[in-house]
């Protein structure tokens, strides 16, 4: 189809503001011909189906939306583990609060150091996995990361790597506007945590691409940052070899507008691909869940677990899409994205979606929005139990299947205190 | 202990009559037991006592120890010792057993105003009342009665009763769903709380229940009232010859 002209142009006004990076020989070409992208296929726009229940003009415009920073009072998340720690403040690295950027089976670099040489091995990765999820979905804001950033951590997990790294997002200018590109590459047999947590800045465009070769595990848990006035494009892109594991939860609370994509591709036999999240939203809030997972290989499994708790008007999107290709015979796709409005402000949209082009395959799909359970409520308090605890422990016992999707117990401790501490301070 | 007078009770949001003046009197140390034929109003009963939402109170009062029941919230209910045992308790996926009993322990504990029980105290205790009802400790770890058989649920209810010691026991149809078994484990559950100082209202359809169960006082409850009340004898005419010579007296 081919894009309007209107939009071209306005893409084309929005690109001729900004120009790309300086750096070597080989992110030139990267970034060169990731603006190509953008151009050809213009920003999004309101009236494009993939953004039918998301308004992209905020996360498109020249300048990002001021957003307060804000004090939770907290202790910082992941705070008890150990973990390397790489902290990137408003979206720039910074080395002083980092960890030394080294660990056992692994090496760990700044994109920004790794952009600037002529070669690098993060040449066979880079924009991609993103030009891949190209097809047969547009993703603009994803090639426009790839153009635009200048900062993010390349890591390249050898074997199995037992400290986990936790990227930190720190945001201290109201104005900032941050874009991050994140790659990671986990050879045969490698295994690699990686958490992510912090609002990152008033306007965030993070991209991940992520590499599993065969036999390979790679578990990611984020929270992303408490900001209310925050907004957020986040992209990962996975690619998963044979015999490998992927699994990716997150938690949003607060933030104003987050756009949620991850585009895995299951390309050898057996692999395992499970992407969850659960989301809590109070008031100016809308998150958006877009998930587009591609089954082409034989008997591999993929999971979709998303659960949305909303109120006040808070608004939750979710498009899962299980495209399974010719061939992929055995495939066991599952999809579920549930929303519990508290009250009538609030809404969910969905639009769960299967293509399926062979013929024996297990995919099943549900999605719901509900409140309450009523029954539930009062047999808590009919033991007792005091209406506002009742309902926090019917919201997490709500999202408790998206959060159980969390393998490691400690991480798992570590989202529910979260979640249990942001239902306490919103009753 | 539980004083219910000239209760007049319909629901919220059709104008449809359930209770049409109970009138009855628990004592402390007693078991009453409510027998009657469908719909005759029992388990509607045990709800408003409770606090459930969609009914309407029209006339008539319920007090417990002297207090207004109908004025409370249902987790003051609670907390002031009325225990209702559901009929068909409530599955909630994603809230482990022993989460939910010490949330209830120490929120009724909290709003007497009386000393939490610490967790290791909480366990002890809880581990010593779930062996008496053999309730494993898997039963204990998984979600509340989520794929507990018919007969796990009854007794899981029996544990929260034992745990939380309340003063007030309204058992609504425990014995629906139960095999010979699960009813005696069931009833010496019960039994085993008896107390002076506790009252007990037990409604069933059935007899048999009452023979594990032994009540002090058989009530004959149809079409929102209380129609007679007896001995434990009462419950075995029922038994016999069913509801039908009771309501033709009574017409």
């Amino acid at each position: 189809m081919a894009v309007p002209a209107q939009k071209l142009e306005a893409t084309a006004a929005r690109l001729d503001g900004m120009s790309l990076p300086v750096g070597g020989k080989w992110a030139t070409e990267a970034r060169e011909a990731a603006l190509a992208r953008v151009r050809e296929m213009g920003l999004p726009a309101r009236r494009d189906e993939y953004w039918k229940y998301t308004r992209p003009d905020t996360l498109t415009q020249a300048d990002a939306p001021a957003a307060a920073t804000f004090e939770t009072g907290e202790a910082p998340l992941f705070d008890s583990f150990d973990r390397l720690k790489v902290v990137f403040v408003d979206g720039v690295f910074d080395p002083e609060q980092s960890d030394d950027l080294s660990g056992e089976n692994l090496t760990i670099e700044r994109f920004a150091d790794v952009a600037a040489k002529d070669i690098h091995w993060a040449k066979e990765l880079y924009g991609v996995l993103e030009t891949n999820g190209q097809n047969p979905v547009e993703r603009p804001l994803a090639a426009l990361n790839t153009a635009f950033a200048t900062d993010g951590i390349v890591i390249h997990a050898t074997g199995k790597v037992s400290r986990p790294v936790n990227l930190i997002y720190r945001h201290k200018s109201e104005t900032s506007d941050a874009i991050l590109h994140h790659v990671i590459k986990l050879d045969e047999g490698a295994e690699l945590t990686v958490m992510e947590n912090g609002p990152a800045a008033a306007r965030f465009n993070k991209s991940m691409e992520v590499d599993v070769a065969d036999t390979a595990a790679f578990h990611h848990v984020r929270a992303q940052g408490r900001d209310h006035e925050r907004r957020a494009v986040t992209h990962i892109f996975g690619r998963l070899g044979t015999e490998s594991t992927f699994k990716s939860f997150t938690l949003t609370v607060n933030g104003r507008l987050t756009r949620n994509e991850a585009v895995l591709e299951l390309t050898g036999d057996d692999a395992v691909a499970h992407v969850a999240g659960a989301c809590l939203g109070d008031g100016d809030f809308h998150h958006d869940d877009t998930v587009f997972v591609t089954h082409d290989a034989v008997n591999c499994e993929s999971r979709q677990v998303f659960k949305k708790v909303l109120r006040n008007g808070a608004t939750g999107v979710f498009q899962g899409k299980i495209l399974v290709q010719p061939g992929a015979q055995k495939t066991d796709g599952y999809q579920i994205s549930q929303s519990l409005l508290l009250d009538e402000d609030s809404q969910f949209l969905a639009k769960p979606e299967l293509e399926i082009y062979a013929d024996d395959v297990a995919c099943s799909h549900g999605s719901t929005s509900g409140a309450i359970d009523e029954d539930a409520l009062f047999y808590l308090r009919a033991r007792g139990v005091p209406k506002n605890i009742a309902t926090d422990l019917l919201v997490l016992s709500f999202v408790a299947e998206a959060v159980d999707e969390i393998e490691d117990e400690a991480l798992r401790e570590e989202i529910i205190t979260r979640l249990e501490g942001w239902l306490e301070r919103h009753r | 202990m539980l004083e219910i007078k000239g209760l007049k009770v319909q629901l919220e949001d059709e104008d449809k009559q359930i209770l049409k003046g109970v009138d009855l009197k628990v004592e402390a140390g007693k078991v009453h037991a409510i027998m009657g034929p469908n719909g005759s109003g029992k388990s509607t009963l045990s709800y408003v006592l409770s606090g459930k939402d969609g009914y309407e109170v029209t006339e008539g009062s319920a007090s417990l120890s002297g207090e207004d029941l109908l004025e409370l919230d249902a987790e003051e209910r609670a907390a002031l010792g009325l225990f209702l045992a559901f009929q068909y308790p409530v599955e909630i996926p994603g809230v482990g057993n022993m989460t939910f009993l010490r949330t209830a322990v120490n929120a009724q504990r909290k709003a007497r105003g009386e000393e939490e029980m610490s967790a290791k105290e909480f366990l002890q205790v809880v581990r010593a009342k779930a062996k008496t009802l053999k309730i494993d400790a898997d039963m204990l770890k998984r979600p509340v009665n989520v794929g507990f058989s018919g007969g796990e649920k009854k007794r899981n209810e029996i544990l929260q009763m034992a745990m939380l010691e309340p003063k007030m026991c309204i058992l609504d149809e425990t014995d629906s769903g139960l095999d010979v078994d699960a009813m005696k484990l069931v009833s010496e559950g019960v039994n085993a709380l008896r107390d002076e100082g506790r009252g007990f209202l037990v409604i069933t359809h059935y007899q048999r229940l009452l023979d594990h169960i032994k009540p002090d006082v058989v009530h004959i409850m149809a079409d929102g009232r209380i129609i007679k009340t007896g001995g434990p004898e009462l419950a075995l005419e029922v038994e016999k010859n069913g509801y039908a010579d009771i309501l033709a007296e009574m017409a």
